[in-house]
């Protein structure tokens, strides 16, 4: 006899629809599956028949073949465990399986029946909505995820038993409802901007930053405090509205990095590989063809601590996502484009040993050493941060009775409303400051006679380069929007140049 | 490392010839050919060399140029080597007071070495002159530098020694100086800075302090022609900052601390001292006064 049920499963960041076709019939007792599965999911015959056996009911002793359709797309993972036992029990009608159409099932069983989570159940929920398939049969721990999609039922299932016992209407489970879009409040994380003590210039530069959606690299001793200030720059930047929430959850369901039974995430996410990452992991890609680095840091921060000491391949393959704010990775078998809106955050220290510019220890090497280590920074790459920052190792003596640090709550909000004037003025053309487009950045940065003399005799005093001078126009613009003034002049550009430290030829004096 | 000037224009100056400088001649060994780019002058028999460490402080390298352009303004020819630190500064101070000024060097007087210093030299060739007693294509090797002093303090009636730590090379200058009879000066420092060592050493032993240029040229028994005076005229924030600032750098958080000014009020207002020549940054938005005056 044979049997349909419907799954699917989750490519890139989509879902796409798997049926699961169960056929018993006669000839010597075999269990087979077919349609590309890959060793777990072979492996998915022992947890069958343990789980069905362990449920009460049996698998009989005859020939069973499960076909996955599309029988073309490799298929991967624990999560077709369940429709194949729901399969196997309708098709040997130890189950009524008239209620199986328009009904979606996912999860992975255990030997005792019970049923656990699976990823990417956000993408496929998004996908069953699309496709018209009202109902989800899904793992609890997971349900939460699934239920933030509108418009389908989501029935939350922890045990075999009770999967079948919903089907058969004997003890149908209650569908989850999705839960109320909170206000656009911040949740509070665990770290803020007040715990950051002295460091204004930098604490500013980071302001700048998020209001203007700028990448920054910080550039200090060990020890200086670099990786506490990016880590609270998510803090600071704008809250995630309801789409983005949803949007960076499925990104999160999909790589499985969400824990069980939370709701969507509501904290912008924030990354910091290690530097021997690889290109794959950074990028993204791999045999399943998984979001990288860049992809679960879309929409939030990523911070890449020691910069120079990251691979150049990896380095150099940030580029193309940062321009294109999305990574299409090609395959032999797939192509997949994954979203990498995010911002840049690097760190480095100034020179080999660290001690360049620091007041508190003498630094050893010589020029050619320190722009050695300087040039592993390709142009090309340095020209993508539009702020450099110089973070000092500052003693307490020297700051006599250091303010305490201003909550990112007060920050926050004039970020918002920089970003509110930046909205504004593109029209929904373009989010932020750092993404003008060149004709944009004509419209909006227009230069009275006074500015731009100002401008012309610091690029030739400061030794700015003609590269910078793009990048200092974006900041400078956006230190004007924190101000809420709509032409810019002569003091947001001289405070601009001060995060600019690489364009000019400073790096190699004392 | 090492940029090579393939169409260089030098001169080749024998021990025999009437231009090579007669101050070189009475020393012991000097070099039997001298190779010259750009021109020495006659007015070049009044010359003071100042030397000092590679790895300056800013306030040797404000020391450094202030001198170098004092005794130029006063008619005086500066000879230095053209290394890191005091010797370019003294070098710039020079080109600023706008006399002469000589770069002896420890390779071929096509060599730029330190690289780095391109425009320097091409300045130099062009208000006086770079040479050297090794030909043409002779790399910077460490042994030839030590030589090379002896004609620094050769060419000149003192030597000035800056900045320098216990084994530094000015040392070797200073002795070559006592060696063929010229005088030693020493700027005093920091008592606690290593770079203070050798000059305090020398002052112990005999060298002359100088604090201002009037004591070199009294020494020497030359005119003062111009005394040193200078201002700066500021106003509002500008003074307010200016006046905090000093040769000892400052973090920019601390000046706004120290200044009661806002972090994103400092940074411009310094960008605009910058501009004027009035401050210096360094490495790590550390900020020191460009200059001794005012």
């Amino acid at each position: 006899m044979l049997a349909r049920v419907h799954s699917a499963a989750v490519l890139g960041l989509q879902a796409y629809g798997v049926d699961v076709e169960v056929d018993v019939g006669g000839g010597l007792p075999a269990f087979a599956i077919v349609g590309l599965p890959d060793a777990a999911v072979q492996e998915s015959k022992e947890r069958v028949r343990a789980a069905i056996r362990n449920a009460g009911y049996e698998v009989p002793p005859r020939k069973i073949t499960i076909n996955l359709a599309p029988a073309d797309v490799r298929k991967e993972g624990p999560a077709f465990d369940l429709p194949m036992a729901v399969g196997i029990l309708a098709a040997t009608a130890q189950l009524n399986g008239g209620h199986l159409d328009g009904t979606l099932l996912l999860g992975e069983l255990s030997l005792d029946g019970r049923i656990r989570p699976v990823p990417g159940l956000l993408a496929i929920a998004l996908a069953a909505r699309e496709r018209g398939q009202p109902a989800l049969i899904v793992p609890e721990r997971n349900a939460a995820e699934a239920a933030l999609v509108e418009g389908i039922d989501v029935y939350p299932a922890s045990t075999l038993a009770q999967v079948i016992g919903h089907l058969e209407g004997s003890a149908p489970i209650a569908p989850l409802r999705r839960p109320p879009p909170p206000a656009a409040e911040a949740p509070a994380g665990d770290v803020d901007f007040g715990e950051v003590r002295g460091q204004a210039h930098a604490r500013r530069a980071m302001e700048i930053a998020a209001a203007g959606g700028h990448n920054v690299l910080l550039v200090g001793p060990p020890g200086s405090g670099k990786t506490m200030l990016a880590r609270r720059l998510p803090t600071i930047l704008p809250p995630l509205s309801w789409e983005e929430a949803i949007d960076v959850t499925r990104i999160y369901s999909v790589a499985g990095l969400l824990p069980g039974g939370s709701g969507p995430v509501r904290l912008r996410p924030f990354r910091s590989p290690h530097h021997t990452t690889s290109a794959a992991a950074m990028i993204g890609g791999g045999a399943g063809a998984r979001p990288g680095e860049i992809t679960l840091a879309h929409r939030g921060v990523l911070f890449l601590d020691e910069l120079p000491e990251f691979h150049r391949d990896v380095l150099e393959a940030l580029r193309q996502p940062l321009e294109d704010r999305e990574v299409t990775v090609a395959r032999a078998q797939l192509t997949v484009t994954f979203p990498a809106a995010f911002m840049l955050v690097g760190a480095m220290n100034p020179c080999p040993c660290g001690h360049h510019g620091d007041d508190g220890a003498d630094c050893l090497c010589s020029p050619p050493q320190v722009a050695r280590y300087l040039g592993r920074i390709s142009g090309p790459l340095l020209d993508r941060f539009d702020l450099h920052v110089d973070v000092p190792r500052v003693s307490p003596a020297d700051l006599t009775a250091p303010p305490v640090g201003e909550p990112s709550e007060r920050i926050r909000a004039r970020v918002c409303a920089a970003r509110e004037h930046q909205r504004r003025r593109f029209a929904g053309t373009c989010a932020c400051n750092a993404l003008m487009t060149a004709k944009q950045m004509r419209r909006s940065c227009r230069l009275a006679e006074g500015p731009r003399a100002f401008l012309r005799t610091a690029i030739e005093r400061l030794g700015l380069s003609a590269r910078g001078y793009d990048r200092l126009l974006r900041v400078a613009r956006t230190i004007a929007d924190l101000e809420g003034a709509a032409e810019f002049g002569e003091a947001h550009l001289a405070e601009a140049m001060q995060y600019r430290v690489f364009d000019r030829s400073l790096r190699l004096s004392g | 490392m090492i940029g090579r000037r393939p169409q260089v224009q030098f001169e080749v100056l024998t021990l025999q010839d009437p231009g090579y400088p007669t101050a070189l001649r009475a020393i012991a060994d000097p070099p039997q050919a001298l190779y010259v780019r750009g021109r020495l002058a006659e007015a070049d028999r009044t010359a003071v060399a100042v030397v000092g460490a590679r790895r300056a402080s800013p306030y040797g390298v404000a020391v450094a140029e202030w001198l170098g352009r004092e005794l130029t303004r006063n008619g005086v020819t500066v000879v230095s080597g053209l290394a890191r630190g005091i010797d370019a500064a003294a070098h710039r101070g020079a080109l600023q007071g706008g006399g002469r000024t000589i770069a002896v060097l420890g390779c071929g007087v096509d060599i730029i070495y330190p690289p780095e210093h391109g425009r320097l030299v091409a300045q130099i060739t062009g208000a006086g002159a770079v040479l050297s007693e090794y030909p043409p294509g002779t790399p910077p090797l460490k042994h030839q530098f030590p030589r090379r002093n002896r004609l620094i303090s050769g060419l000149a009636l003192g030597v000035v020694v800056v900045e320098g730590r216990e084994d530094s090379g000015a040392l070797i200058t200073a002795d070559c100086a006592l060696d063929q009879g010229r005088e030693v000066f020493a700027v005093p420092g920091p008592v606690f800075a290593q770079t203070s060592v050798l000059p305090h050493r020398l002052l112990q032993q005999g060298a002359k302090l100088v604090t201002m240029v009037e004591h070199i040229l009294e020494e020497l028994h030359l005119a003062v022609q111009h005394a040193t005076t200078s201002s700066v005229a500021l106003q509002g924030a500008e003074a307010a900052v200016y006046a905090q600032l000093t040769l000892d750098p400052q973090h920019i958080d601390v000046l706004a601390l120290r200044c009661g000014l806002p972090v994103s009020e400092i940074g411009r207002v310094l960008i605009g001292l910058e501009l004027r020549g009035l401050v210096r940054v360094l490495a790590g938005q550390r900020y020191v006064r460009a200059t001794v005056e005012g």
